[in-house]
């Protein structure tokens, strides 16, 4: 799985890819977990509202951090 | 299961809701009572009228912010900046578009990692530069923190002269910005994107999760948004307070007045360095009108502080070229000390 999080390094950012982390490890799923923090790269997911959540190339989560519980569904 | 939740949740806003309603109208004598009674200090003393004024400003305030950031939060959910662009770029506005990207930037939580983003975002959607710059005005002036704090420390009336001259500057400032072709200033790759700018109608799609869905995420960001500021609250009162104390009466006055010319001018050039946030800055500001300044001064002061700082240059360096960083900024300066003037001669 794929799994990407959007974010230009504002503190919500980094409490998404930490909850992501801990949620893959949780469902004790293998993923390949990759931060995207430039700008010109996460423009072309065409979200207006950081942090942002993509997997396998979706955009699943935009503009908030969800809980952990979700996150779990998500994947 | 679901429910279950629900009726949880219903339940917490039914119960939690009223009780902080029921605090904030009662704050005053509770407060009163705490220091007076239980502490107890005497009300003569300025130490114990500073510690009263300091509880009850801190918790008014904090119950503002909460339930600001909430409904705000709760708007946002439901139209989020995707939905506004797709109402941007697909129906014809005949100029109200400026004034519902500056309406949205007041009531959108303001973040200045978003704003890049946000731009990119408008210029990719083939919105006009201008329309764009609205947003950009209004965002940081008017936002969830500069409310609370202004409702809690001026009242409503000047919170709604604060906030609605904060959207008519964003419209007033876009317009005219959008005035000048400043699209050759963009960063070359903003312009790359601009010249591939499709309009993606219908793009935006609704969550399709509940309202108690959501509900819990959107109260917890509320609050993190509290937690976020209260520091900086609980040092901007705290100073606010002791100057109430030791700053002579009309201290200001002699160099602040209304009949000083060059007092707007004066006051939004030294603010612009400042770089505070809004928690910090309305307590102090609150300090300057008790001791004679001028609203409209204090207001453009407060806007000045907010609105133009050096971190926001320097993150729109991304997407614009100096010259067009210097116009913008160049623009809402001069837009302060004119709506400072406006002001101070209406009041």
């Amino acid at each position: 799985m794929e799994i990407k999080v959007l974010g230009t390094g504002c503190a919500k950012c980094t409490s998404l890819e930490d909850v992501t982390r801990k949620a893959v490890e949780e469902k004790g799923i293998s993923a390949n977990i990759e931060k995207v923090e430039d700008i010109m790269q996460i423009m072309t997911y065409g979200v207006m509202t950081t942090p942002a959540l993509v997997i396998d190339g979706k955009v699943v989560v935009k503009g908030r951090v969800p809980s952990l519980e979700e996150i779990k569904e998500l994947l | 299961m679901e429910q279950q939740r629900k009726l949880k949740w219903m339940g917490a806003i039914i119960i939690i809701l009223p009780s902080l309603l029921a605090l904030y109208t009662h704050l005053q004598s509770l407060i009163d009572y705490f220091t007076y009674q239980i502490l107890p200090l005497s009300s003569e003393s300025h130490f114990g009228q500073a510690i009263n004024f300091f509880l009850y400003d801190t918790i008014k305030i904090v119950i503002l912010l909460f339930l600001i950031s909430s409904l705000m939060g709760l708007v946002n959910a439901y139209f989020p900046v995707e939905r506004l662009r797709v109402y941007l770029t697909t129906k014809k506005m005949y100029g109200l578009q400026y004034f519902f990207a500056s309406f949205f930037g007041a009531i959108t939580p303001f973040c200045s990692c978003s704003s890049i983003p946000l731009f990119i975002g408008f210029v990719q959607g083939g919105i006009p530069l201008g329309v764009t710059f609205a947003y950009l005005i209004t965002s940081p002036l008017v936002n969830e923190v500069a409310v609370a704090m202004f409702l809690g420390l001026f009242g409503w009336k000047a919170t709604l002269i604060y906030a609605g001259s904060g959207i008519l500057l964003g419209m007033i400032g876009g317009y005219i910005l959008g005035k000048f072709k400043l699209d050759r200033y963009l960063s070359d790759w903003v312009k790359q994107i601009q010249q591939n700018a499709h309009i993606e109608a219908g793009r935006w799609e609704g969550e399709r999760r509940s309202f108690f869905d959501r509900l819990p995420a959107i109260i917890k960001d509320g609050w993190g948004i509290v937690q976020k500021v209260l520091l900086y609250i609980i040092i901007g009162i705290a100073i606010g307070a002791t100057m109430h104390g030791y700053v002579p009466e009309n201290f200001f006055t002699e160099y602040l007045s209304e009949d000083k010319w060059y007092a707007i001018p004066l006051a939004v050039i030294l603010a612009v360095p400042l770089y505070a946030n809004a928690a910090g800055i309305v307590p102090v500001i609150q300090v300057f009108v008790a001791k004679g300044v001028p609203l409209g001064t204090a207001i453009a002061f407060m806007m000045a502080v907010v609105g133009l700082s050096l971190p926001e240059a320097t993150l729109l360096k991304k997407v614009m070229q100096w010259k067009l960083i210097g116009i913008f900024f160049g623009t809402i300066t001069l837009f302060i000390i004119l709506l400072g003037y406006l002001f101070n001669w209406i009041i």
